[in-house]
């Protein structure tokens, strides 16, 4: 068999590892995906029969053309701001948690509660019971996986899907039967808040964005700052490193999980109080999931997720008003948060490797490297 | 055979890792059927690189290979195996949960074999050869040379007429080892062609032909093994004339800093890892541990440092017991034992996080508050940049994209700064190229001549001879001596390492101690 | 009798579109691609193979053109995962996002243009998905029914589902393809082109899951055309994959069983047990959740997911 030749020379391209980008440089290559990205995005409006330029302009001015709809932008953006900073204390500790959907439910259950049968109670202290029971919670949904992976190192990621399917049918159990509006007999409902569980507004908008911004700065604190912050970066390294620490693993992955869930279980709070006014099916609606998305473009950093929640509510709100100006789809954005996605985790790959076209042999040509263009 | 005089022929072979690394420079080699070619080199010197390229891994820079006298481009494992290339990994390719035979025909061409089949066909593989293989057994059932058998067993199913091996005895018994020989031999009186990497020099004079020497990635000279001797060899490999002494500081011994009495430890596997082991650490001196890869060494690490439990036995840090303290509370024990990961970056530091951050890891909380105080970590990084000369490009950068000798300076000067009662080292040098490992030694002699004591794990039984005081040996997990390294010979510490001979003067003499 | 028989035969027809969208992640799976995006391809499988079977009235093209919009959406997350290397978790979920969106689009683009504002599946094409019926065997009592009187889609998935049992088990291929999912290093070592497999499989994965969702809207939904039609199958069918231990023959009856727990409330006399329907609804989710935990608390090593699954593979990381 040794006797066949190889004749065939180098393929004409293939993968090699390059010096690792700085972040600078990985900040640099993130933007040009995003701009190849919404080049891509584009082509998929041309197709359809759009002007993408038009339409582009349409959804930034759409969600800024007024008042209500920068309102409405910054109202989109409060769930989903808050649970990608939730998301990010899990995955900062590589514990990949899908959960937050179900967080953000159990979180908007447990505050339901209180708002619908305890509505007598003071205003503030109904509001801040409210936050509380969300929180817990949603940080006891979020300890589930953590208590099982502890055990059995049973996968997290499976089981949190299956907690938020779970969480959603909880709802409608509780629509269906205990809490049902006795007031509405014919379509099963949950009944809308009094106004002492409602979020108060301030400059129009419920004030779900103040309770985002304090979280942002406590997140920001405790990650970069605090010794929780530095014991949950280790984990994230190596449990081995942890343990040599002398970290207990079990007991920082435990609480952190926790405050993990309950920061989403903040979002469905002021999803249900400033919102929906109730316990709605669609609490989530799906935040969970895009959040997780969020975290991600913005490197699990705060200040990412500040601006990449912003963008991804503009694109949300601008999306509604191209439906009803153009007749497309406010789905839309779904579809543009895709192509974004798919071109930004595609051109991670340059921080790390690169591509490398054949060249002659023998010929000690400098390696021809080949930028940017992705998915 | 009719077949060409060379079986492989690789002329000015050049790879690079990035810009600076210069992994393989103008490397020539050849290797004829029917003989054995031990390549040896000090770790780094591109022994493993080279391989890569042979079986497929990589691919050369320049240079060209010919396989029986054609040239050929050799890039994917598939265009390696249909030369007649077989490559035995030292980290093991194998499927876990498949049994030996399935995987034996992963990849094989052809139609999936009936199993009566196969099984008949490794069967007269086993025999031809001297292989022992239970084909139905699953990879996660068997021992590390069981395993290797299966490895053997895939490269001689395929038919392959040329056979690498990398470092295939560094996880085995002398008693394996010897096994493994038998059946390279018999490849061998087959008319294979068989490349055998490995730096153990008595090994190489035991199986090899021929020798190709690689030193910093060149090729420095190929001698036939009868016409030469393990001290020319070595001399070839350092590429001066060696003088591979080490120093060895005269110090005042402190007694029973550190005494370990009966210490029995259960391995993953269910196994005893350390067997009734007992040995005392004094200040002053350093202690070499020297076994076969796998005798209890990690463990024996672990165990000290409050990682692992134990059944019984007892550790004794000037007369505190540590029995079932936890490594915070071994930490904090107001007399601190220092410890050097073997895995550096997966245990030692956090490859992700600058070296500032990595200065806190077995601080950070004894800062009052809920704050983390950088301040002092971050002095304490520019002083060991400074002191130990490591090449970063500033505190924050990433550990893991230092190089190895860097990573472990940041790593032992952590350690030494804590300002230890006990050091303990796993593997020290371990990867790093001559001038680092020199600097480490002169670390560990340091805190030595500090009066530190010093456990030190090793590989190199040289080095291990060289540096240290006293050398304990370990054979599946018992201790098998504990003896004087200026009076011993490395024949000796090779038949402990075995089990063959068991010290009894030096083990009395350590219970007195 | 007849009221059981009428139960199996739910269960059944229920459970199909599991069938397809559980073959569609174990071939993930197996070659070590943890693939959230089920729901995203059997999404654009029920868009493609609608709108195909809309505009041409012929059921084969439209089975082609949802088997091709699944595999088209695999293509991109095997771009993404296998060429560059991204994170599996963060793609799926990117590709579920985009699935569901881009089919949304598409539907409601079409509804615009339909002067009724409903959308139909013509006469014809509503013929050929009806259930089959054989001459002699469907008629036969109790056998009939319970064997050879589905839709042509419940045969085609028994079908792929025993194929690719052979496939793993009998072939040389098979094995190759499973050693990936385990150890790519060692396939690879051992010369399988691992890049390559990973391709096909994810990509013919996606497609299978697509045919699940033209499913969804053909018969669940007898043809008329809803947004969000597949309606979070495709995550009961990542489910079934832990259920169905990564093995195509126990997704066979494993998605019968799923799909009778979603049927069962409807079969359920309400007067003698009072569960909510809720309940059944979870059942699905509560029974995988269960079984995961005990999965890995027994840590059964050959029922385990792939061991490589969820990690990237660069030939020279060793």
């Amino acid at each position: 068999m040794s006797e066949q030749i190889q004749t065939h020379k180098e393929p004409l391209i293939r993968v090699s590892k390059r010096k690792e980008l700085t972040p600078r440089q990985a900040t640099l290559l993130k933007l040009l995906s995003l701009v190849l990205a919404l080049i891509a995005g584009g082509i998929f409006l041309a197709v359809l029969g759009f002007n993408p330029l038009v339409i582009y302009a349409t959804i930034v001015t759409g969600a800024f053309r007024s008042t209500l709809a920068i309102q409405g932008t910054v109202k989109i953006m409060i769930p989903l701001f808050i649970s990608a900073l939730g998301v990010t204390l899990a995955y900062k500790m590589q514990f990949w948690n899908i959960g937050a959907e179900g967080q953000i439910i159990i979180g908007a259950i447990f505050a339901s509660y209180f708002g619908l049968f305890h509505s007598n109670w003071p205003r503030p202290l109904l509001l801040v019971v409210m936050l509380i029971a969300s929180m817990i919670g949603g940080g006891l949904w979020g300890l589930l996986p953590a208590i099982f992976k502890n055990k059995w190192n049973t996968n997290e990621t499976l089981f949190t899907l299956m907690l938020n399917y779970i969480a959603l049918h909880l709802i409608a159990f509780l629509r269906d039967g205990p809490w049902r509006d006795p007031a509405n007999p014919g379509f099963a409902k949950i009944a809308t808040f009094t106004e002492n569980a409602i979020l108060p507004k301030l400059f129009g908008i419920h004030i779900g964005w103040v309770i985002a911004l304090i979280l942002f700065v406590l997140v920001y604190i405790y990650l970069k700052y605090t010794k929780h912050g530095y014991e949950i970066s280790v984990i994230g390294g190596s449990k081995a490193t942890a343990n040599y620490a002398g970290m207990n693993v079990k007991k920082i992955v435990l609480r952190t999980i926790f405050l993990s869930g309950a920061i989403c279980g903040i979002a469905g709070f002021s999803n249900a109080a400033g919102s929906d006014l109730t316990l709605a099916m669609g609490v989530a609606g799906g935040v969970g999931f895009t959040a997780i998305i969020v975290a991600w473009l913005a490197d699990l950093n705060p200040v990412g997720i500040l601006i990449v929640s912003f963008l991804f509510a503009v694109l949300d709100k601008g999306s509604s008003v191209i439906q009803s100006s153009y007749g497309l789809s406010t789905d839309c954005s779904d579809v543009l948060e895709g192509i974004i996605l798919f071109f930004v985790i595609a051109g991670g790959f340059f921080v790390k490797y690169r591509f490398v076209l054949r060249k002659k042999k023998n010929v000690g040509t400098p390696t021809q490297v080949k930028g940017g263009e992705a998915a | 055979m009719g077949k060409n005089e060379y079986a492989i022929e690789c002329r000015g072979i050049t790879k690079r890792f990035g810009s600076k690394v210069l992994a393989n420079d103008e490397v020539d080699l050849q290797l004829k059927y029917g003989e054995i070619l031990a390549l040896l080199g000090e770790n780094g010197s591109g022994k493993t690189t080279l391989m890569n390229m042979l079986s497929g891994i990589y691919r050369p820079d320049a240079g060209e290979i010919l396989v029986n006298g054609t040239e050929v481009f050799i890039n994917s494992p598939v265009d390696s195996m249909r030369l007649g290339i077989g490559m035995i990994h030292q980290h093991f390719k194998l499927v876990d949960v498949f049994s030996a035979m399935d995987n034996i025909a992963i990849g094989t061409k052809g139609k999936r074999e009936a199993p009566a089949k196969m099984r008949e066909k490794i069967n007269f593989i086993s025999e031809r050869f001297g292989l022992q293989i239970d084909p139905d057994k699953k990879i996660y059932d068997m021992s590390v040379s069981e395993k290797q058998t299966v490895e053997i067993m895939k490269v001689l199913y395929r038919g392959s007429d040329i056979l690498i091996l990398d470092e295939p005895t560094a996880v085995l018994t002398p008693q394996e080892t010897e096994r493994l020989f038998a059946i390279l031999r018999k490849m061998r009186a087959e008319g294979k062609a068989i490349i055998i990497i490995t730096h153990k020099l008595n090994e190489v004079m035991s199986i090899s032909d021929r020798v190709a020497v690689l030193r910093k990635g060149k090729s420095v000279a190929t001698v036939e093994t009868a016409m030469t001797d393990e001290l020319k060899l070595t001399e070839l490999m350092v590429g001066h004339s060696v003088d591979l002494s080490i120093r060895r500081p005269e110090t005042e011994k402190k007694e029973g800093v550190l005494r370990v009495e009966g210490l029995s430890v259960m391995g993953s596997d269910g196994t005893r890892a350390l067997d009734d082991v007992s040995f005392t650490l004094r200040g002053g001196e350093i202690l070499g541990v020297a076994g076969v890869a796998g005798s209890g060494q990690k463990e024996l690490c672990e165990t000290i440092t409050g990682l692992l439990p134990y059944e019984s036995g007892s550790i004794k840090l000037e007369e505190m017991e540590l029995k079932g303290k936890s490594p915070f509370e071994i930490l904090n024990l107001g007399v601190s034992i220092s410890f050097v990961p073997e895995d550096r970056l997966g245990m030692g530091l956090v490859g992700s996080m600058g070296i500032t951050d990595n200065m806190l890891l077995r601080t950070y909380y004894k800062t009052p508050g809920y704050f983390i105080d950088r301040k002092p970590a971050k002095a304490m990084a520019d002083k060991l940049i400074d002191k130990l000369q490591i090449l970063t490009p500033g505190t924050e950068t990433p550990v893991r994209l230092l190089s190895g000798g860097n990573v472990q300076k940041v790593l032992l000067g952590r350690e030494i700064e804590a300002a230890p009662k006990v050091l303990i080292t796993a593997y020290a040098v371990r990867g790093l190229d001559i001038n680092s490992s020199y600097a480490i030694y002169d670390l560990l002699n340091e805190q030595k001549e500090k009066g530190v004591a010093v456990l030190n794990v090793g590989e190199d039984l040289d080095v291990l001879l060289g540096l240290c005081d006293r050398i304990m040996v370990l054979c599946h997990g018992k201790v098998t001596g504990i003896v004087d390294a200026k009076t011993t010979t490395k024949e000796q510490l090779g038949l402990m390492m075995t089990g063959a001979m068991r010290d009894h003067r030096t083990e009395t003499e350590a219970a007195h101690v | 009798m007849s009221f059981m028989i009428r139960f199996i035969v739910a269960a059944v027809v229920a459970g199909t579109p599991l069938l397809f969208g559980t073959l569609g992640e174990i071939m993930n799976e197996r070659v070590g691609h943890l693939n959230l995006g089920v729901e995203g391809m059997m999404s654009l499988g029920a868009v493609a193979g609608f709108m195909v079977g809309y505009r041409t009235d012929n059921f084969a093209l439209a089975l082609i053109a949802a088997f091709a919009a699944g595999a088209l959406g695999a293509l991109i997350y095997a771009i993404v995962t296998v060429t560059f290397m991204a994170n599996h978790t963060v793609a799926g979920l990117t590709l579920t996002i985009f699935g569901i969106g881009l089919t949304n689009v598409i539907g409601f683009h079409y509804l615009g243009m339909s002067e009724s504002g409903t959308l139909k599946l013509p006469e014809h094409i509503t013929q050929q998905m009806r259930a089959v019926h054989i001459t002699g065997l469907s008629d036969v009592p109790v056998i009939g029914p319970l064997l050879f009187q589905y839709n042509p889609f419940v045969y085609v998935g028994i079908v792929i589902a025993v194929l690719l049992a052979l496939f793993y088990n009998f072939t040389k291929a098979g094995l190759n393809v499973r050693a990936i999912g385990e150890n790519p290093q060692a396939a690879d070592a051992a010369g399988v082109h691992v890049l390559a497999w990973k391709y096909v499989n994810i990509v013919i994965g996606g497609g299978i899951c697509g045919i699940g969702g033209a499913f969804t809207i053909m018969i669940t939904n007898g043809g008329v055309w809803i947004s969000d039609c597949v309606g979070g199958l495709g995550w009961i069918a990542v489910a079934l994959v832990i259920f169905a231990t990564w093995k195509p023959v126990n997704a066979i009856w494993g998605s019968f069983v799923f799909g009778a727990m979603r049927i069962l409330k409807y079969y359920v006399n309400k007067e003698i047990i009072h569960i909510p329907d809720a309940f059944y609804d979870m059942l699905p989710f509560l029974v995988t959740a269960v079984i995961l935990v005990l999965v890995s608390a027994r840590q059964v090593r050959d029922k385990a997911q792939p061991a490589a699954c969820g990690t990237n593979y660069f030939r020279e990381d060793r």
